[in-house]
């Protein structure tokens, strides 16, 4: 999976959680830039990837991302 | 779940429902959709979707105030929990409780809670606190005593919970998220971790149920489903969930469950199939030898697998029926005759083989049974009679039977169809009295009129107030009952149990019995005073269908009367609101001499008044058995 696959994957699943057709995810996009995107979502996002994905992310990863860059290139490791 | 998988485009689905303008036509929809497989995501899209439909009254969904108390984290189970609701026509209003703070919220006289006025208070704890501190070397005796001070502990909340909230509590057992410690070895450990919960779920189940407490057993689902698919170290980690969200709907559904049993929802029969359901084969084709049953075949094991599931839910109070395109003498026959048959003939209280539409035949088996179709559930291995049932009659439920006979069981008994929160004498005796209809049947047939009938019958009734002996079947009676039902009101086995013991009110139970049999316990009436002394209001009635058509109301009616005379109460006051399966007691309290009151609505609810001075009690065939109560 591409950057933009998963990018587009983030962006469905993100504006599913959140009612929001109006959210763009980029690599560079933080938390505090969604409206929203609160730390109870977070883990509602995080939990939504891991199961579409089937991976699982490790405790510390999931502490501490930053960006979706982030998110997206752990998600890419994982899936090997 | 009933449908089979594959939304194909779920936000497509959600959007058609929320186009409807009609709210009933909406929430319909959006219950069909919480009917099929949801994934995380749509679970949440569709409880935003229903939660925007607000809370104005909606016939045939009840609105029901759910408070969850925590020690964990529970906001990620909130969605699941209102759509599972859905599928039970139940529309949960939920509170959460704050993470951890279950006690001051139940005692803290301004808490949010009075104002929330909870029907239900559902104590989801976690079993750290309750098992903590107990060194590995601890007695049994010393064990017992820390755990007899967690139940206790227990009682107190559960006890305040009912007497500053009128609420129905209900406790979910401890779900054991330990690791094992000594291995196998653990079991005979009395303070490991394992041993110790397991000790406590035991002492819960029992404690609650002296306590008229709900349980909801989430270690029996997580020991069928397995720990992982319950809890997830790293949620529990990152947020002290110990509910993972993907259990979210199951644990949603298995309250629905509950508290739709709770209500009456469960669904009271299981209509069979034959040919490769019941056995391998058409039996139309290769005769009563030809079919696939019992020992020798793993095929025809599977197939008496679920007869003899079939048996147990029969044994347990569920009627059992048959439905089959069939030739009726050959399906008998298969009954009668083929040795390894698990279930017989008079295990089956209402058998239909024909050729016609199962839709028609399942309309008449409802009747014939009087029951509403919604309490059927309909087993057949065949897709396209299944899809043909859930298109003309979608309130029965149709398993989606897998291909496989070998999970036929499985898939009937995880849906939980049946759920129940009590199992009384009446259950038991269930099977007998249909069968016991049947001879009843018989001398209607042979009797010249009606009046011959019923004085055939040999017919008498035992009443007098609900008593403690009675509490568990009343209750039962007053939440299953749809039918003859003047109000449906539901109440919990608390609330029956306060009416009883308030001097103010008349409760009473009847029983009737017959030259055939006793049917139990048939009838529920609760009179409670109204604003007006020396006025009482019919609050609640309630009779069992199987007693229909015996001039049972007229003789309760008329001991009711006395009841209040003897009080000195001047008025009856009784109400009827309809509902779509309460017909049959629509135009009762006119035939029983009441008049017309006030403040009766066109095509709603109609109230009714009664001079006990004038009341004429209708001669009956039913004999008396018990002095006045």
């Amino acid at each position: 999976m591409t950057d933009q696959d998963l990018l587009t994957a983030f962006t469905r699943i993100l504006r599913n959680l959140l009612g929001d057709d109006s959210i763009v995810l980029a690599l560079n996009t933080r938390r505090s830039d969604v409206d929203g995107w609160d730390s109870f979502m977070y883990v509602n996002f995080i939990v939504a990837v891991e199961l579409e994905l089937k991976i699982k992310f490790s405790v510390a990863d999931v502490e501490s991302f930053e960006t979706v860059g982030d998110i997206a290139a752990e998600a890419r490791t994982l899936l090997g | 779940m009933d449908q089979p998988a594959g939304q194909s485009d779920f936000r497509l689905q959600l959007q058609s429902a929320l186009a409807e303008t009609e709210p009933r036509a909406r929430l319909d929809g959006l219950a069909r959709l919480a009917q099929s497989r949801l994934g995380f995501v749509e679970t949440i899209q569709l409880d935003r979707a229903l939660v925007r439909c607000g809370a104005e009254p909606i016939d045939d969904y009840a609105l029901v105030r759910l408070a969850v108390l925590s020690t964990n984290t529970i906001d990620h189970l909130l969605p699941a929990i209102r759509v599972a609701g859905l599928r039970y026509k139940l529309r949960l209003d939920v509170f959460s409780g704050s993470y951890g703070q279950y006690r001051q919220e139940l005692f803290d006289p301004a808490s949010p809670l009075l104002q929330f006025r909870p029907d239900l208070i559902l104590l989801s704890l976690n079993a750290r606190q309750a098992t903590s501190g107990v060194p590995i070397a601890a007695t049994a005796e010393e064990v017992e005593g820390v755990l007899a001070r967690a139940i206790e502990e227990l009682r107190e909340v559960w006890g305040h919970a009912r007497s500053a909230f009128k609420a129905t509590v209900i406790q979910q057992s401890y779900l054991d998220v330990s690791e094992p410690l000594f291995g196998s070895y653990d079991r005979l450990v009395p303070a490991a971790p394992s041993r110790l919960i397991a000790r406590l779920n035991d002492l819960l189940a029992h404690a609650a149920a002296r306590e008229g407490v709900l349980l909801l057993d989430l270690a029996q689902a997580s020991a069928r489903d397995g720990i992982d698919a319950w809890f997830d170290i790293a949620r529990w980690l990152q947020g002290k969930m110990e509910i993972a969200p993907q259990a979210a709907l199951r644990y949603g559904e298995l309250i629905a469950r509950l508290i739709g049993a709770q209500r009456g929802k469960s669904r009271k029969c299981l209509v069979l199939d034959l040919d490769n359901t019941l056995w391998g084969g058409v039996v139309g084709d290769v005769g009563t030898a030809g079919i696939i049953l019992g020992e020798g075949s793993a095929q025809g094991e599977a197939h008496l697998a679920l007869q003899r599931y079939a048996k147990l839910l029969k044994d347990r109070g569920v009627i059992l029926a048959v439905c089959s395109k069939n030739d009726p003498a050959l399906a008998e026959a298969a009954f009668r005759e083929h040795p390894e048959m698990l279930l017989r003939r008079p295990d089956v209280a209402a058998f239909v083989a024909n050729w016609n539409d199962k839709v028609e035949n399942l309309k008449d088996i409802a009747q014939r049974l009087n029951i509403g179709l919604d309490s059927l559930v309909f087993v057949d291995d065949n897709p396209v009679e299944r899809a043909r049932v859930r298109e003309g009659l979608p309130m029965v439920a149709v398993p989606e039977l897998p291909s496989d006979p070998a999970l036929y069981v499985r898939c009937i008994a995880d849906a939980g169809y049946f759920e129940a929160v009590s199992f009384t004498a009446d259950d038991l005796r269930r099977g007998e009295q249909y069968a016991t209809n049947a001879a009843r049947k018989a001398l209607r047939g042979e009797s010249q009129s009606v009046d011959d009938f019923l004085r055939g019958l040999a017919m008498s009734v035992t009443y007098g107030p609900i008593e403690p002996v009675d509490l568990a079947r009343a209750t039962q009676l007053i939440n299953k009952t749809n039918q003859f039902n003047t109000t449906t009101r539901r109440y919990s086995a608390d609330e029956v149990a306060r009416f009883a013991a308030a001097p103010e009110n008349i409760t009473l139970q009847f029983r009737l019995a017959d030259r055939f049999g006793d049917n139990g316990l048939v009838s529920v009436m609760i009179l409670r005073p109204a604003d007006d002394p020396g006025v009482l209001d019919v609050d609640t009635w309630v009779m069992s269908c199987r007693v229909f058509g015996r001039q049972l109301e007229n003789e309760a009616m008329s001991i009711a009367v006395e009841a209040a005379r003897g009080r000195g109460i001047r008025v009856l006051r009784a109400e009827y609101i309809p509902t779509e399966r309460n017909g049959v007691v629509s135009g009762m309290f006119k035939g029983l001499g009441f008049a017309a009151g006030p403040g009766t609505e066109p095509g709603g609810a109609s109230r009714w008044i009664l001079n006990t001075a004038e009341y004429v009690a209708p001669p009956t065939f039913i004999a008396r058995k018990a002095k006045q109560p």
